[in-house]
């Protein structure tokens, strides 16, 4: 019963489309996605070049307006929310190329996002020192996350996959209810790969996670739903195993990696 | 100019260790200048260039510190001249209320200015700008209260509080100098505080600020409002220095005067825009008297500025190996 109870609550939805369409001057990006999102898992968009999953990033998080379709974040209908109202709303994204704030420190960068939740961002009239009081959580989530040797370096000054670690601890900061990741291994080292990909795994625990990736191996070992996506369109839903054993889907990336 | 919470960064020239004391020292010694200014230069000279400096600090905050490139400054400048003006010669109050009105008055223009700019961003923003502080010049040309081509003349400097009289030279150029320092304070806070530090981040990455859920316009238009208020105290103050106020000061030439002082002394730096608008009056002082045509020659020092020191004067020496070990450091 208590089993049957967590696996209700693990398969909440948070996040859903429903028939998104996204049309530029004639060229249709996007064409009639439907996506759920549920609570605790880590669901993976992939698909070959231009299959339009930036595009669909781009819509959910509302950095675009989708031409025709709805998108609901935890039952309420953000359609027409501007994408910082969405933010707060708790679904928070990250960017294909990494997103730091290069010449603040890393601890500076965690405390970004700290000091709106906190209510600490208006004020002109404050001392840099009233952010002192951020230091603490900033500093757990910055060990957390295993950069606590970099605290006081400039974010432009780590390397590739520290950059994105941060990126996700200062996403993280916000305590978001659904984590967008756009392409979180793009351009990093075996190493580092299999130090986010614990790390997007802890933290799926207590949140969704929709992540775009092109490491397959990758979404084979932490993803628990896979969408296919293919010229704007869905091509295949699933689990790793069953998407990964249709035929479609292996003609579409047969074309793109031979 | 660096601020203390700054932490020590790896990979910059290292700290001198009595690098603090020196750079307090320098303020001091500066502020000490100030000071004695009086016994030794022209004070409606230095009050000019205090009211300019500040005047640049105040658009610095806009350019340096939020990276918006505002081309409609003079009609804040220009504009809280003329509020001040009519105030106090008109309405006859007292020169600290002519003042703050003037500032109001800057501040409410900056807030219609920037509501409509800021959806535009670089090159847009700057010619919205242009454009409506263009329509404000043309409001003043033909509104009656500010007499078109005369301006208003005669502008009595009254008494500060009801005690100081203005209209003693040296009085005045304390009470200017006080306004200034105070300025700068406002300037120095408001870069280093929690409002400052979202400033930073939209200014490194907007679109991630925006994906940490800041509402970046609202913040840049505080920072266009306060830029335009300040803007106000000095043309307020420079009404009162020269007792008039007039359509000079609402052009598009004064808009881009101000970005000259600030490009030449250094974006971004405290003292960059004050050693930019001294250079710049001292530019004018000099070659008034002289053969040479002013707009060549200050367009001249301009171009040789941006093709050899592009951070500015100021800008130049913190970025320098001296400028670093004493601490000081560029920003961006």
């Amino acid at each position: 019963m208590i089993d049957a109870a967590v696996e209700q609550k693990e398969s909440r939805v948070v996040l859903s489309a429903r028939g998104l369409v996204k049309e530029f001057a004639g060229f249709t990006a996007v064409n009639d996605v439907n996506l759920d999102i549920h609570h605790g898992r880590i669901h993976a968009l992939i698909g070959p070049n231009g299959a339009g999953k930036t595009t669909v990033f781009n819509l959910l998080t509302k950095f675009l307006q989708p031409t025709r379709g709805r998108i609901e974040l935890l039952g309420s209908d953000i359609t027409r929310t501007p994408p910082a109202k969405v933010a707060r709303m708790g679904l928070v994204r990250s960017f294909q190329i990494s997103a730091v704030f290069p010449n603040l420190t890393v601890r500076e960068n965690v405390k970004i996002a700290l000091q709106r939740p906190s209510g600490l961002a208006r004020q002109f009239w404050l001392p840099l020192s009233s952010l002192d009081r951020l230091d603490a959580r900033a500093d757990a989530l910055i060990d957390e996350l295993g950069l606590a040797g970099w605290r006081d370096h400039r974010a432009a000054d780590l390397s590739y996959g520290r950059k994105r670690v941060l990126e996700i601890a200062t996403t993280l900061a916000l305590e978001p209810k659904v984590l967008l990741l756009d392409e979180p291994m793009a351009g990093m080292g075996q190493e580092d790969v299999a130090m986010v990909a614990d790390i997007i795994r802890n933290v799926a625990t207590e949140r969704a996670v929709l992540m775009v990736e092109h490491n397959l191996s990758v979404v084979a070992n932490i993803c628990h739903q896979v969408t296919v996506l293919q010229r704007g369109e869905i091509l295949a839903e699933g689990d790793y195993a069953t998407v990964s054993a249709d035929p479609r889907v292996r003609t579409a990336y047969m074309g793109n990696d031979a | 100019m660096t601020g203390k919470s700054e932490p020590v960064q790896s990979g910059l020239a290292s700290a001198h260790p009595r690098a603090k004391r020196i750079r307090i020292a320098i303020i001091m010694v500066s502020l000490a200048g100030l000071l004695l200014a009086p016994h030794l230069f022209y004070p409606i000279f230095l009050m000019k260039l205090l009211c300019f400096a500040l005047f640049a600090s105040a658009f610095n905050l806009l350019l340096g510190y939020t990276g918006l490139l505002s081309f409609g400054h003079a009609c804040f400048f220009g504009g809280a001249a003329y509020f001040t003006a009519h105030a106090v010669k008109i309405w006859g109050w007292s020169p600290e209320a002519g003042i703050l009105l003037g500032v109001a008055g800057a501040a409410l223009l900056g807030l219609i200015m920037g509501a409509i700019a800021i959806r535009r961003q670089g090159i847009y923003f700057a010619m919205i700008t242009l454009a409506l502080a263009q329509l404000f010049y043309f409001f003043c040309l033909q509104a009656s209260f500010t007499h078109g081509e005369d301006g208003i003349q005669s502008v009595p400097r009254g008494k500060l509080f009801g005690l100081i009289n203005l209209h003693d030279a040296s009085n005045m150029y304390y009470f200017v100098l006080a306004v200034f320092v105070i300025g700068l304070l406002i300037i120095w806070r408001f870069v280093n505080s929690p409002f400052g530090m979202i400033l930073k981040s939209i200014r490194e990455n907007e679109q991630r600020a925006i994906s940490l859920g800041y509402s970046v316009n609202r913040y840049k238009l505080g920072a266009f409002v306060m830029s335009a208020a300040l803007a106000g105290l000095a043309g307020g103050m420079k009404a009162l220095v020269f007792q008039f106020a007039t359509l000079t000061d609402v052009t598009w030439q004064m808009s881009g005067e101000v970005i000259l002082m600030t490009l030449l002394g250094g974006i971004g730096t405290l003292a960059g825009p004050i050693i930019g608008a001294g250079m710049v009056v001292t530019l004018q002082n000099y070659l008034a008297t002289s053969e040479f045509p002013v707009t060549i020659v200050t367009g001249l020092v301009f171009m040789a500025c941006v093709l050899l020191f592009r951070r500015g004067l100021i800008g130049e020496f913190f970025a320098s190996k001296l400028g670093r070990s004493l601490g000081f450091r560029p920003d961006s």
